[in-house]
């Protein structure tokens, strides 16, 4: 099946010649070992992103949406972790080729994440300073004595008020939505040309939220930045991102413009999450529709489409082939057999 | 990290393992035993030397049917032969003998000992626990002022007041040992006491017994079943060690750290067999005890389990030869 | 920090009190024993106490329990007085004084030695899990924990002894006169008291390692691109350590026990020979006053831990 993807002439992924995509994932695969058994965490992922752009990665948890991003820079506990298969090339370089060192130059430089429980991605030991100025010191972005000014322009940057005082301070004496934005000014320290956020405001009250993701939206254009953003809340998805991948049982299932997906889903599981989201436009008359049944266990799927023991629209060659990803129309892609209109 | 266990995923976590299952069928020992083998091998060889030692002890009189002080003057430390398989003491007493019978006497103090302290760790423990206020505070405030103690001190101290015996360093190390676990057994209790269905046994006017007996005993008998095994091993040590210093069980009884004392360390350099094999004894049975209250704390305690945390440089295995270039390799 | 430690200082008072209730009533439990030794030995015998009321006037065993109780718990508070050795026409202090730096010697260089030795392989065993360090070292912990310190003792003096002619020195000469010649007293038995306390803090060194290791800031700082010597020894061990230090305040009460028997085997005049030596003679003042210092000392060393935790731990506040 990976290799039906890898050798299809995707849509978005970019033809020979164009050098417009900052990053391209070609059919990467990860999987978890607990003993025998084998997760496929991520199995047979493409995509790319191109500069500037904001790609979405949406799926429920367990989808794989958050290991395809730490794959991505290799930031996958190993052992039990292994990327089995696939190419991440970021602007024209093997990512999985690279040695440690080089992947090192990478890592907080080229590409920065941001994480999703700021309670406890920072380091409760350091101070935010001590943290801050790390990225700057070992990737020599910054001279040694213009990290401090650095370091309190990131925390403007970040609209953390006061900056002087909380330079010194330590993450317990900060809020999570403040611990957040510290993170992003991590993240930013320095300028990295992708930004990969997993979902960078789960943890964090609403009104957070958004405060959240409109600050990454504004710095990532200030800076030209791409960026990916792994979420499960489509009402994300529609306001910050130009693309969107849906993923679910460690593939993507559809893929194209945010128009595309919320105005014409095509794969029954996009269907069922767009249902399933309250949206301020609906009639009064329409009522929320979950999606039945549980997750797959993605240590054991079932034969062909694993959408499939779910599915409303399912037929019997769902049950038996597992369908590839193919464009719909134009860059719209979708891996499903049956043609859901409507 | 993304794989949270949905429920389909217990279910074949449990079917993954039939022909185990099948082979024990129900039995929980049976079952527990095929666990602890499976799971954790020196757990079961740890389980297997204390099997030894426990056999040892209660067949003592089968195995050395002459006794731990059998003199025999002509026979004055001999070293190890055919005759006597680990050589004589300086009384001509045959040192195998004295190890097996020595086998006997750490089970009985280790688990009388144990014993006693587990009863005084659960019932300080659970009373403490359970009825807090000022009850809780004036007990834990002489536990406090107890544990302040290191224990040597206490059990010589103790010993200088009761004098040696057998009977003497029983009755003071369960006590010990049995003041400082009640810390574990009342800090069980009180989580176990916040559970709903303690509530529930509560407004259901279930007598305050009944539930200590029926409801609170049960939920900690996880780590008291943990306590018992580790308590076994510090007994053994701590009884071989005041033995040692001649103040536990007094000779001609054979305890393993009394062979080892000072009053025969002239002789010992003349039989160093005298100086090895108690040493020995006591090593291996500390050890099998160790080793199987380990794969005991961890097999009933899921918060012990270490669970593997690699370096965050994934592994790449490729079984292909990746793509030259970015677009290369798959656009036709 | 000043008005906690005082603050501290003054919570440890009623354990004090409590723990001098039990050295007390536990040594005078049977104090009928020690008239009918002093009585039938003779130097009693021959000196001016004649008849046993005598004597338990003298020693002012006659009076009730709780007035006696006061009677030493006020010479120690007033006058940090310990008492009279029954035996020996010395103070109980100045007994003790002696035989002090002898054991806090033995009991300090054994604590540098566990610590010097388990946390650095501790860290290792953690971040090299399965490799063949951390099955040596795993290893080393598990005999270690299984081997009696009194054995091993035993068997580095007999051994060496008997192949080598070499015996542990055991005259000790002030560290501060000449260190070497001290050193060379010491080390041998803080080796050994060293080695079975470092098996138990590589152990916790290790599991706190892999507990940290887990943790979402170690994976912060390996996505900034750092390298592994700095995400552990800046990120992880920090962190490792919090959990350590406790162990070492539990490790302390084990140390002084341990002090007792390798002073012993070795033969060094420290506190413990003194209490061994008072328990075979029922010199009750002299243990009373053991007992008592080291529920003190262990009291003291735990007051230390804690404000260890606050170089190590911002989130510990001293000023609140």
């Amino acid at each position: 099946m990976s290799e039906a993807i890898a050798n299809q002439p995707l849509g978005n992924a970019s033809a020979p010649g164009t050098t417009s995509s900052l990053l391209q994932v070609d059919s990467l695969r990860t999987v978890f070992r607990q003993g025998r058994r084998e997760v496929k965490a991520v199995d047979g992922v493409s995509f790319s992103v191109a500069r500037g752009e904001t790609l979405a990665i949406v799926g429920e948890s367990g989808s794989g949406k958050s290991v395809t991003a730490m794959s991505l820079l290799r930031l996958i506990p190993s052992p039990p972790g292994e990327i089995i298969d696939g190419d991440v090339f970021f602007d024209g370089r093997n990512l999985l080729d690279m040695t440690e060192d080089e992947l090192r130059d990478i890592r907080g430089n080229e590409i920065a994440m941001i994480f999703q429980e700021p309670m406890t991605s920072l380091n409760p030991v350091l101070t935010v300073r001590q943290q801050l100025a790390e990225p700057m010191r070992v990737h020599h972005k910054v001279k040694e004595e213009d990290i401090e000014a650095r370091c309190l322009d990131l925390l403007r940057q970040v609209r953390i008020p006061d900056p002087e005082t909380r330079l010194d301070a330590y993450p317990h004496q900060f809020s999570g939505g403040m611990r957040q934005r510290v993170m992003i000014a991590m993240a930013l320290a320095c300028e990295p040309r992708l930004l990969i956020a997993d979902e960078p405001t789960t943890a964090l009250d609403v009104t957070v939220q958004a405060q959240i993701l409109e600050l990454l939206k504004d710095l990532t254009r200030q800076h030209g930045s791409s960026m990916i953003l792994i979420t499960h809340d489509l009402g994300v998805v529609a306001r910050y991102a130009d693309r969107i991948n849906v993923m679910y049982a460690g593939r993507v299932v559809e893929s194209g413009t945010a128009l595309e997906i919320f105005e014409q889903p095509r794969h029954p599981y996009t269907l069922g999450l767009i249902n399933s989201m309250p949206r301020l436009d609906a009639s009064e008359k329409a009522r929320l529709i979950p999606i039945e049944g549980q997750p797959p266990d993605l240590g054991n799927l079932p034969p062909g489409c694993p959408f499939s023991p779910r599915c409303p629209f399912a037929v019997d060659q769902c049950r038996r082939e597992d369908p590839p990803l193919e464009p719909y129309q134009g860059q719209h892609l979708k891996a499903c057999w049956v043609n859901v209109d409507e | 990290m993304t794989t949270e266990t949905t429920p389909a995923a217990v279910t074949t976590r449990a079917t993954t393992t039939p022909p185990l299952r099948e082979r024990l069928g129900d039995n929980k020992v049976l079952g527990f035993i095929g666990r602890l083998i499976k799971q954790r091998p020196m757990g079961a060889f740890g389980a297997a030397i204390c099997i030894l030692l426990l056999l040892t002890g209660i067949f003592a009189d089968v195995i050395a049917p002459e006794g731990y002080n059998h003199i025999n003057p002509i026979d004055r430390l001999k070293p190890p032969s055919a005759e006597y398989w680990l050589g004589t003491d300086q009384l001509g007493r045959d040192l195998f003998a004295r190890i097996v019978h020595g086998a006997q006497l750490s089970v009985i103090v280790a688990f009388a000992a144990t014993t006693l302290s587990i009863v005084i760790s659960a019932v300080i423990g659970i009373t403490s626990g359970y009825f807090g206020g000022r009850f809780d505070m004036a007990s834990q405030r002489v536990v406090d002022g107890w544990m302040c103690f290191p224990d040597l001190i206490i059990l010589i101290v103790a010993v200088s007041v009761l004098g040696p015996g057998t009977w003497q360093v029983i009755l003071i190390l369960g006590l010990l040992f049995g003041i400082s676990g009640s810390r574990i057994v009342r800090s069980s209790v009180l989580s176990v006491k916040q559970n709903i269905y303690i509530h529930a046994a509560q407004s259901m006017g279930a007598s305050t017994l009944r539930i200590l007996v029926m409801h609170i005993l049960p939920n900690v008998m996880a780590p008291i079943i943990v306590l018992f095994t580790t308590r076994l091993a510090a007994v053994i040590l701590a009884e071989s060690g005041l033995s040692f210093l001649g103040l536990g069980i007094p000779p001609p009884a054979p305890s393993w750290g009394g062979m080892l004392s000072l009053d025969g360390r002239s002789y010992m350099f003349q039989a160093p067999w005298l100086a090895i094999v108690p040493g020995v004894a006591l090593t291996i049975a500390v050890f099998g005890i160790n080793m199987f209250g380990d794969a005991l704390r961890d097999m009933l305690d899921p918060r012990m389990k270490g669970a593997g945390s690699g370096r965050y440089v994934a592994a790449v295995r490729r079984d292909r030869p990746s793509s030259m270039r970015p677009a290369g390799g798959k656009a036709q | 920090m000043g008005t906690y430690l005082l603050r501290r200082l003054l919570a440890l008072i009623p354990t004090l009190l409590i723990a001098s209730i039990l050295v007390f009533s536990v040594v005078r439990l049977v104090p009928g024993n020690v008239l009918d030794l002093m009585l039938s030995e003779n130097d009693y015998s021959a000196s001016s106490h004649d008849t046993r009321a005598d004597l338990e006037r003298a020693l002012g065993l006659d009076d009730p329990i709780y007035i006696q109780y006061f009677d030493w718990i006020s010479d120690i508070v007033l006058r940090g007085d310990l008492g009279e050795s029954l035996w020996r026409n010395t103070s109980v202090n100045t007994e003790i004084a002696e035989r002090l730096p002898v054991t806090i010697e033995l009991g300090v260089l054994s604590l540098l030695i566990a610590l010097s030795i388990a946390i650095p392989v501790g860290v290792y065993s953690a971040i090299r899990q399965e490799a063949l360090g951390d099955h040596l070292g795993r290893s080393f912990s598990i005999i270690a924990l299984a081997v009696p310190n009194f054995w091993l003792g035993t068997m580095v003096v007999i051994l060496p002894a008997m192949w080598w002619g070499w015996s542990p020195p055991n005259t000790i000469e002030p560290f501060f006169s000449d260190p070497i010649e001290n050193l060379k007293v010491f080390l041998v038995p803080s080796l050994i008291l060293g080695a079975s306390l470092s098996a138990v803090v590589m152990r916790m060194t290790r599991t706190m390692m892999l507990e940290v290791l887990r943790q979402d800031y170690i994976r912060t700082a390996w996505a900034k691109g750092l390298r592994e010597r700095k995400v552990v020894l800046r990120h992880a061990v920090k962190n490792a350590m919090i959990p350590v230090i406790t162990l070492v305040g539990i490790l302390v009460p084990i140390l002084f026990g341990g002090t007792v028997i390798i002073e012993q085997i070795f033969r060094l005049p420290g506190i413990g020979q003194l209490l061994l030596d008072s328990v075979s003679n029922r010199d009750y003042p002299i243990i009373t006053g053991i007992f008592l210092i080291s529920g003190v000392v262990v009291m003291l060393v735990n007051l230390l831990v804690d404000l260890c935790y606050g170089l190590l731990d911002p989130k510990v506040r001293y000023d609140d």
